[in-house]
Formats: C-alpha cells, sequence, structure tokens
C-alpha cells in the first residue's frame, strides 16, 4: 500500500470554518479542527452533535455550507468523482452500524474492498481476510452469512472489512458500542496496534471515556456546533472547564443541553397558554 | 401542515419526481460503461430478476391463453371465423398483451424485490459503505438491475407469448375441435416477424427499461425507515404499471 | 463462489429458454414459417379478379393449407391476372378439374385460394393450369348489388349480404 504520503504539513485532515445545516438545523456554526498525522485524535460529544456528520465532511459524502476541507493535502472541494474515489481509496471507515453487505458471507465482505481494486491472487485474498478476521478474533465466522451475526460480531467483521487494505487513514464511528469487555479490550488494542505498526492516521468517534482515554492521543469535543474542548486525554480531564466537568461527569444540566432544542414543556404539556 | 396546501402542491410534487425520474436515468446511462467491469453482477441479475419470474409468467401466459382461446372461438364463431383464433391470438399476443402483461407481473414480482432490496441497502448505510469503498453503487447496484430488465423482459415476454398460443391451441384445437391445420396456417398466413413478433420484443425491451429504472429509482432515493422501504415498494408497482401502459399508447401511435 | 456458478449456470438455461421461445414464435407462428417448405410442384390459374390476394397468400384444400402463391402477374393480351401457385409435393393427387376460388378468410380477413377437388381420374402435374376458376367476391360488390335490387332497409343489410355470398366464407369443418 502507498503509504503515508510526504506532505511538509503534519496534519492529514484539516478543518477550517465549517458550517453545516441540515434541514432547519444549524449542525457546524464555524469548526476549526486538524488531525495530526500517525496518531489517534478521538471525537466526542453529545448524541446529535454531529459526530456522525462531520466524519461524512471529511470523507466527501455530504459537502459542507461552506468553509474548507483539506484530506492529505487535497481540498475536497476541488476533487472530482474519480479523484475522491482514489483518495477513499486509502480510507477505511467503520460504519456506525456496520453496514455489511447483505449478499455476501463475512468472508466476501472483507474480501470486498480488495477484489474490487485490486487484480489479487485467490491465495493472497484468502490469506489477507484470514489474517484480518484473526485480527478480530473471527476467523471461524468466515464462512457465516451477516444476518447470522450478533452485533457485536458485525462491527467487528466490518472493522476487519475497513483495515483489509491497510489504508492511511482510519475512521472509526463508534466503535466500541455493543462489544463486552473482552471485545472491547482487544479493539482498543487493535487500534492502538494498527496506528504504532503501521503508522496510520485513527479518528475514533466514541463515547466510552475510559477507552477513549486509553486509545487516543488527543481528544475533541464538540458541542452546539463548535469544538468545545481540545487537548490530550489527561488535559481534558484535569483541566475542568463547564463542558467538560459535565461532559464527563454525566451531568444533565449544564452548558451542554441534554435535551433537543424543543417548545418550553409547560407550554407542550398544555399548562401554560400559548399566545396566539 | 393545512391539507388544503398539502393537496395543491401534489402536481408539483409529481412534476418534481418526474423530473428526478430523468436525471436518475442519465445518470444510470452514464454509469453504464463504468458498470461493464461488474459483468458477473449483470449476469447474476438477470438470474433474479429474469428466472426467478419464470414461475408466474409462465402459469399466467398459459391461463391468459387459455382464456383467450375460449373467449375468441366464441365470438369469432358468431362470425364465421373461428380458423381465425389462432391469428386474433398471436397478434394480440404479440402486439400488446404480451409485452404488457408481462411488464405489469414483472413491475409485481421482480420490481418490488429490487426496489426492497435497493431501499434496505440505503437504510442499512450498504450504498453509503459501498461507495467509502470507493465502488460506485451507481455501476454496482443500479446499472445491472437495469440492464438485467432490459434483457430479461423480452425473453420473459416471449416465453409468456410461447405459452400463451401453446394454451390457446389447447382450447381452440384440442378441446374444441378445430382443425389444427386451419389454426396454424391461418396464423402463419397473417403473422409477421418484423412488424408483430420483433415490435412486441422491442415494446418489451423498453418495458424493462422502464421498470427496472422506476424500481432502482425508489429503491435509491426511499426514506431509510423500513416504512419509507414499505411505501417506496408500492410506488414501485403504482408508477412503473401507469408509466408502462403510458409508454406503450405512446410508442404505438407514433412509432409504430 | 459455488453459489455464484449456481447463478451463472441459471441465467444462461434462461437465455436459452427464452431465445428458443422467440425462435419458435418467429419461425413457427409467422409468415417465414410458409418459407421452409419441402419440394413443391407449380399450378397456374387465371382469374378476371383477384381481389386483395397478395403474394405468399395461402393455398387451401378442405381449409388446410397446401401452398401459397408465388407469383401475380397481368396478362397484357387477355387483361387477366395469371397466378402462379406453389403446392406441396405431398398434395400431388389433385385431380385435373379441380376448380380454384379467390376466398376472403371470415368476413374480413386475408384473402387466399381455395381448391375444391374435381373427379377426374387424371392429376395435375407440375406446371398445369387450373381450367376452373372464380374470381374474387367484392363485398362491396355484394352490398352494391343488393341495394340497387330491392332497396330496402339498409339496417339489414349485413345478415342479407351473407347468404348471399356464393360459398361459406369460411370452409371451417368445425362450423359445419
Ligand atoms: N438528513 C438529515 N436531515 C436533517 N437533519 C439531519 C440529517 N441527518 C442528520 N441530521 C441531524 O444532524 C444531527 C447530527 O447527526 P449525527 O448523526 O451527525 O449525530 P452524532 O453526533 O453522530 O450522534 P450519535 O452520537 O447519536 O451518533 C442530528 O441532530 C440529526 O437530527
Ligand atoms: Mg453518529
Amino acid at each position: 500500500m502507498s503509504a503515508i504520503s510526504t506532505s511538509h504539513t503534519d496534519e492529514l485532515v484539516r478543518i477550517r470554518g465549517l458550517r453545516t445545516q441540515l434541514g432547519s438545523k444549524v449542525i457546524f456554526d464555524g469548526v476549526d479542527l486538524d488531525i495530526p498525522r500517525g496518531r489517534v485524535t478521538a471525537i466526542m460529544g453529545p448524541s446529535g452533535t454531529g459526530k456522525t456528520t462531520l466524519l461524512r465532511h471529511i470523507t466527501g459524502q455530504l459537502v459542507p455550507d461552506a468553509g474548507e476541507i483539506v484530506v492529505d493535502g487535497h481540498d475536497l472541494s476541488k476533487l472530482d468523482r474519480n479523484a475522491l474515489f482514489d483518495l477513499r481509496e486509502r480510507i477505511g471507515y467503520l460504519f456506525q452500524n456496520s453496514a455489511l453487505l447483505t449478499d455476501f458471507s463475512v468472508f466476501e465482505n472483507v474480501a470486498f474492498p480488495l477484489r474490487q481494486h485490486a487484480r489479487l491472487p485467490e491465495e493472497l485474498v484468502r490469506n489477507v481476510v484470514l489474517m484480518k478476521l484473526q485480527a478480530v478474533g473471527l476467523r471461524g465466522a468466515a464462512e457465516l452469512m451477516p444476518a447470522e451475526l450478533s452485533g457485536g460480531m458485525a462491527r467487528r467483521v466490518a472493522l476487519a472489512r475497513a483495515i483489509v487494505r491497510d489504508p492511511t487513514l482510519l475512521i472509526y464511528d463508534e466503535p466500541f458500542v455493543g462489544l463486552d469487555p473482552i471485545a472491547l479490550n482487544q479493539v482498543v488494542k487493535l487500534i492502538r496496534v494498527l496506528n504504532e505498526t503501521l503508522g496510520l492516521t485513527s479518528i475514533v468517534v466514541a463515547h466510552e471515556l475510559s477507552a477513549v482515554s486509553r486509545v487516543s492521543d488527543e481528544i475533541y469535543l464538540l458541542a452546539a456546533g463548535r469544538v468545545a474542548a481540545h487537548g490530550t486525554p489527561q488535559e481534558l480531564v484535569r483541566g475542568a472547564t463547564d463542558w467538560t466537568r459535565q461532559f464527563f461527569g454525566g451531568e444533565a444540566d449544564g452548558p451542554v443541553p441534554f435535551h433537543y432544542p424543543a417548545r418550553d414543556y409547560a407550554a407542550d404539556l398544555g399548562f401554560a397558554q400559548v399566545r396566539p | 401542515m393545512s391539507e388544503k396546501r398539502d393537496s395543491g402542491s401534489r402536481l408539483g410534487d409529481g412534476l418534481a419526481q418526474v423530473g428526478a425520474l430523468g436525471l436518475f436515468l442519465l445518470q444510470v446511462l452514464a454509469a453504464i460503461p463504468r458498470s461493464l467491469r461488474y459483468f458477473a453482477e449483470t449476469v447474476r441479475q438477470i438470474f433474479f430478476v429474469g428466472a426467478m419470474s419464470l414461475v408466474i409468467i409462465i402459469t399466467c401466459g398459459l391461463f391468459i391463453g387459455l382464456v383467450l382461446g375460449l373467449q375468441l372461438y366464441e365470438v369469432l364463431s358468431r362470425f364465421g371465423s373461428t380458423a381465425s383464433v389462432g391469428t386474433v391470438v398471436a397478434i394480440a399476443l404479440y402486439r400488446e398483451l404480451g409485452p404488457v402483461i408481462t411488464a405489469l407481473l414483472f413491475a409485481g414480482r421482480a420490481g418490488t424485490s429490487i426496489t426492497a432490496e435497493i431501499g434496505l441497502m440505503r437504510a442499512t448505510d450498504q450504498l453509503a459503505a459501498m461507495e467509502m469503498m470507493a465502488v460506485d453503487p451507481m455501476a454496482y447496484v443500479v446499472a445491472p438491475r437495469f440492464l438485467a430488465g432490459i434483457v430479461a423482459m423480452p425473453l420473459l415476454a416471449c416465453i409468456f407469448n410461447a405459452l400463451a398460443i401453446f394454451g390457446s391451441h389447447l382450447v381452440a384445437v384440442s378441446w374444441l375441435g378445430l382443425d389444427n391445420g386451419t389454426f396454424w396456417s391461418n396464423m402463419t398466413g397473417a403473422v409477421d416477424v418484423w412488424t408483430d413478433v420483433m415490435n412486441g420484443v422491442w415494446k418489451s425491451a423498453v418495458f424493462g427499461a422502464v421498470v427496472t429504472l422506476v424500481a432502482t429509482f425508489q429503491g435509491y432515493t426511499t426514506a431509510p425507515t423500513s416504512e419509507g422501504v414499505a411505501y417506496a415498494t408500492t410506488r414501485t408497482v403504482v408508477y412503473s404499471s401507469i408509466l408502462t401502459l403510458v409508454i406503450d399508447f405512446l410508442m404505438t401511435a407514433f412509432l409504430m | 463462489m459455488t453459489q455464484r456458478r449456481s447463478h451463472q449456470i441459471g441465467t444462461g438455461l434462461f437465455i436459452l429458454l427464452g431465445f428458443t421461445a422467440l425462435g419458435y414464435l418467429a419461425t413457427q407462428t409467422t409468415s417465414l414459417a410458409n418459407y421452409r417448405q419441402g419440394p413443391t410442384y407449380a399450378l397456374k390459374a387465371r382469374f378476371t379478379n383477384i381481389g386483395q390476394l397478395k403474394l405468399r397468400a395461402p393455398v387451401k384444400v378442405a381449409g388446410v393449407r397446401i401452398g401459397s402463391v408465388t407469383d401475380i402477374q397481368l396478362e397484357p393480351d387477355r387483361l387477366e391476372a395469371l397466378v402462379t401457385l406453389a403446392v406441396d409435393r405431398r398434395f400431388n393427387q389433385l385431380p385435373d378439374d379441380s376448380a380454384a376460388s379467390v376466398f376472403t378468410s371470415g368476413l374480413l380477413g386475408d384473402q387466399y385460394v381455395a381448391l375444391k377437388p374435381g373427379g377426374s381420374p387424371d392429376m395435375f402435374k407440375d406446371g398445369d393450369e387450373i381450367i376452373l376458376t372464380q374470381s374474387s367476391v367484392q363485398l362491396e360488390e355484394l352490398i352494391g348489388k343488393y341495394l340497387v335490387g330491392s332497396g330496402d332497409s339498409p339496417a339489414r343489410k349485413p345478415e342479407e349480404a351473407k347468404p348471399a355470398d356464393p360459398a361459406p366464407a369460411t370452409p371451417d369443418p368445425a362450423t359445419h
């Protein structure tokens, strides 16, 4: 695989002035964010702040209303479809809901990116796929169909598929959800090992603070359409701002609204008169 | 959210849908050259939309033939023209009934399953996953099904017609006693390969394109929920049936 | 992989079946079926009026096809239509006093040449001419004749026109 390109900047992804509106809801209102090369960067934030949306921007699945997104030196807004696909061939993406192809067996799902983009001998495909399945502990499940997997198993298969081509950038959308403590430990280790041995850059979106602080070098905390905090796990846990204290402490009241924007509660229940 | 505004904008919604379908057609056509590298996928889809529709096509073809034989024998005997049963059955089938009924059955059998399948791919992020693996779903998912529809539909219509001819022969000759030679010689005297048989073949190729286009469009643009997929499946049957009949009229009136 | 293989085989069989059906429809149920006939012998017949008789129109005995019209010429001197028929060699037992008529299949169908076997002990040979011929009966003529002849209510025209027909419109065994 073509490894990291020798660009001068030491960040793989650079986002400036990102603004996005979906429907009537403003998701991002001026986000600046850098993903350093060769590190594991975690993105955290309350549910519905737009973490998945941010990942969709980084991979060019969604075009922002304003702002600049540069991935490995390429301004995404200037790439045509082919160039974007070339870039994506070097990105592994773990979907929040696994997104395995239901027509294919576990083996064929993991082999899919290999078969699509490289004419490899069958023997080699087999070895690579079984290696990746071994890494997530599911080599024995190779012949199962996606419908026969549990949610946690499906996520690990999706992880094997994301890493099968040894990408430059690996994006994990909630990799720890639905894993038992053993599998979770393995996945945490796997992310670190991939990062250290292959020099990958990783972006991890997750909620589990303990796992995140073990796996990541840096954390971005998103809230209310902006970057609310940024730093190493230790800095964020220690340097208590209102945002971080509430988020990591899990308190319902604070600057991060627990509630989706809504009308006045009392009015909704009909206790107060709504003026016409 | 007033009721009136909803029904007032329905016409606009309909036009927008037609426009979106047209744009989708252009995208599919543009994706066809890229889809040629997934030839095996097209072959697989011909199996799913074609071979898997055989049972319903064969059954319906046979029974339509039986009924046509009965009805036409009865009606034509009023004019002393029972000798033309075979001719009328063949011409009606080749030019109209074969392509149209096959298209309607195809919409119900293959169209719905295409919509449900692609809709589910949308709802479970499989299409997005393909995009992320640098595989264009237009070329890998949509275009092969579209091509498979164009290939499979004329073949299905021919099989349908052959069974229907067989059925009408069964009724008119074996049951009602029409002379076998009369049945065939009248038919072969009046039916033409190009203006009747091939005409129907071109028609059904167009219908195959129409039904699979609507089915893939509905699946591709479905709301990513189980309810959305259910609605999209219904819409596939309704829209592709209507569109088939409208295009049938236009083709018959202006091209043939 | 084996599943993929079975899909490929299934697709192949399906395409084969479809093209078989198409081939059958195209060659057995259309006018193409008439090209592909065995050895024939030629007969000629003169008609004063052949109506809408066309090339490749069937030649029938007792309603069953035995050949087709291969040529239609106007004889310059006699101003009659000279029609050449190709008759299947299997039907070489046609008495040489058989009569040829141009008939219409059904009330409004295509026209064909009907041969009515005679009683002569001698049979037609290749190139013979059929002497006894009857020209096409024009529906318009019949109607015209009838209207002039009686001037009756036009509403009853179709019913009256039918018995005036010199021969049953369809030599269909089932209706006899
Ligand atoms: N297609 C859409 N149209 C309108 N709004 C959308 C659309 N997709 C997402 N949203 C909104 O965007 C917001 C961010 O969604 P996103 O999926 O990025 O959240 P998230 O941070 O990943 O949350 P979670 O942690 O629960 O996965 C949500 O409030 C959602 O309601
Ligand atoms: Mg998310």
